[in-house]
């Protein structure tokens, strides 16, 4: 017995290779996750490993499956929202966008111009948001414990303005069929403002903190490869596919919601690995900032209403802020309650049963921090949806997952996974 | 909102092959016979370059013949255009053969596809259920499924289906 098998404890398993009569160790199966802190959630992988490296991997998951879609079927269109919104919670605002987006062409209406601005205005803070929180994770798991700290201290900063407007750090159902449900708030632009003031410096930092950071390059240049055409074959779409060469954003694309209006451009670079894609992101929330910028300007000019005026389809009821936060309007309340019967019918057959959308289907995409999140609507003509399929990006994405790791140490799995940006709640659905 | 210009540049083309192809809100979508499906996909990924498979899903209509509809949203990159492949199935052999050869990233679409309603698809590498537990009965999404009506695996409480919730 050598040394090393007397320190483990006994001769590790050995098998002989029949065809070389050569003395090999057997693989070993390991079970990464699903609570497992470098697994971004409940994300399990089944690694087979020969010592440090891994011979194959297959990704399980499920473990965050709340039937979302099939939820969506026994709700109103505007409550299929608050489902939505909250399958990849890290971007909720394109949940809502997309499934919104969808149900607005099977309509057939046009939101009002400030709605398209603060829709815009809003995915692109989430944008940053949610990168802030890949940045954060990322830097954890790579052992950068104060990335982390940063990271989640601008989002911070992001989820306050968010909450100001929408009422809610996450999950807000904000965006609405026909518009968003109440504009900015009054102190909205000039927070934003000190926010844009901000973080450009702030992601000097970063860069300056990691970009030449010997042990940040060590984890991630080279690791996590994923050619274009492979990244194409699996479907992978978002920085990872932006990171790889190809220049693809629906923004660009397919405008919706008034993108081909902004000047902003799309980040790519061409090493597909984990390197290129901590560069594109960075790149991305620089970009992100340009619109911001642009929306505030649109935003000061533009006046109007922020929900479509057709009563058939609009959310009647108005929202204001009070001593205790995002509330029904006083004003309106004793409008329907007081002063117009048929306002509170309406209001009544609104909330509860809600609109109709003409029968159809429609396939809506928009460009999520994570890639092409699409929105597959089935309508019968009713009051609820009678199918809501999303295509969730993280879901597809976490595919390349064995083409990123086989082949490569543990470690390295880790930065490609996290690289990933993989959100479990989008995932499993 | 509207039909994007690339889309219907490759519309005449299209109509050409598919005079029954459909152009509706905005959209594309036509509709192939299971036995076509594999040459017809090889055929637009090859000839116009909708190359990229974004999404597979189906559709539960119990009332309609045949019942199950896939719908398969092929996306060209460049020029960007999008068009959908629907196939019909009927409840009694949901079969249809997988398309992981041309499309991988058409594994996990059709492993959820077959998880949530059933449907088979035929020469898929490993074809199990992948969002829900491997023991599960029945398939969720089916519409004659109800929402609840299952026993929760751990604390053995039961959630009535939610027709049934308020009596």
């Amino acid at each position: 017995m050598s040394d090393l098998d007397a320190a483990r404890g006994g001769p590790a398993a050995r098998v002989v290779d029949e065809g070389t009569g050569e003395i090999r160790q057997e693989t070993m199966i390991i079970n990464m996750g699903p609570q497992h802190p470098s697994t971004h959630g409940v994300l399990r992988l089944l690694l087979e490993l020969d010592g440090e490296t891994v011979v194959s991997c297959a990704p399980v998951v499920g473990y965050l499956h709340t039937g979302i879609e099939k939820n969506t079927e026994y709700r109103t269109w505007v409550q299929g929202i608050t489902f939505v919104t909250r399958a990849d919670y890290l971007s909720p605002f394109f949940n809502e966008l997309g499934y919104c987006l969808a149900a607005e062409r099977l309509l057939g209406i046009e939101v009002p111009e400030r709605a398209q601005i603060l829709r815009v205005l809003f995915c692109e803070l989430n944008r940053i948001a949610s990168h802030l929180v890949w940045l954060a994770t990322t830097g954890l798991e790579l052992g950068a414990v104060s990335v982390m700290l940063y990271g989640f201290r601008e989002r911070e900063v992001l989820l306050d303005i968010f909450e100001a407007t929408t009422g809610l750090r996450m999950n807000h159902a904000y965006i609405r069929i026909g518009g968003v449900i109440m504009d900015l708030h009054a102190e909205g632009p000039s927070a934003i403002q000190r926010f844009l003031e901000v973080m450009p410096g702030r992601i000097d930092e970063f860069e300056a903190l990691l970009s030449d950071n010997p042990i940040w390059r060590h984890r991630n240049v080279g690791v996590g490869l994923l050619p274009a055409e492979r990244a194409l074959e699996l479907g992978v779409t978002g920085p990872l596919l932006r990171a790889a060469g190809v220049p693809v954003d629906l923004r660009k694309d397919v405008p919706y919601s008034g993108y081909e209006t902004y000047d902003f451009d799309v980040p790519v670079r061409t090493e597909g690995d984990s390197y290129a894609r901590y560069e594109v992101r960075m790149a991305e929330m620089r970009e992100s900032l340009k619109i911001v910028a642009q929306c505030l300007d649109r935003l000061e000019t533009s006046t109007g209403p922020v929900m479509i005026e057709d009563p058939k389809v609009g959310w009647p009821p108005k929202l204001s802020v009070g001593p205790d936060g995002i509330g029904n309007d006083p004003e309106y309340l004793r409008h329907i309650m007081e002063g117009s019967m048929e306002a509170l019918i309406h209001h009544f057959k609104m909330v509860t049963e809600g609109v109709a959308v003409p029968a159809g289907e429609v396939y809506e995409a928009v460009e999520s921090p994570r890639g092409e999140l699409g929105f597959y609507v089935v309508s019968d003509g009713g009051h609820r949806p009678y199918r809501v399929k999303i295509r969730d990006p993280s879901f597809v994405n976490l595919q390349a997952t064995p083409s990123m790791v086989e082949g490569s140490l543990v470690a390295d799995a880790i930065s490609a996974i996290a690289s990933i940006d993989p959100v479990m709640g989008g995932v499993d659905r | 909102m509207s039909t994007s210009p690339a889309a219907s540049a490759l519309e005449p083309r299209l109509r050409e092959r598919y005079p029954e192809l459909v152009a509706a809100r905005g959209e594309l979508t036509v509709v192939v016979e299971r036995e076509d499906l594999m040459d017809e996909l090889a055929w637009l990924k090859d000839s116009m370059g909708l190359g990229f498979l974004a999404s597979l899903t189906a559709t539960d209509w119990p009332d309609r013949s045949p019942r199950f509809w896939l719908a398969y949203e092929l996306r060209s990159l460049d020029p960007p255009a999008r068009l959908r492949v629907k196939v019909g199935l009927p409840v009694g052999d949901p079969h249809v053969p997988s398309v992981t050869g041309p499309y991988p990233t058409a594994d996990w679409h059709e492993r959820e596809t077959f998880d949530l309603y059933g449907i088979e698809f035929d020469g898929h590498p490993s074809l199990t259920r992948i969002l829900l537990p491997d023991g599960w009965e029945g398939y969720p999404l089916r519409k004659t499924e109800p929402l609840g009506g299952v026993n929760t695996r751990f604390h053995g409480a039961f959630h009535p289906p939610i027709d049934q919730r308020i009596s």
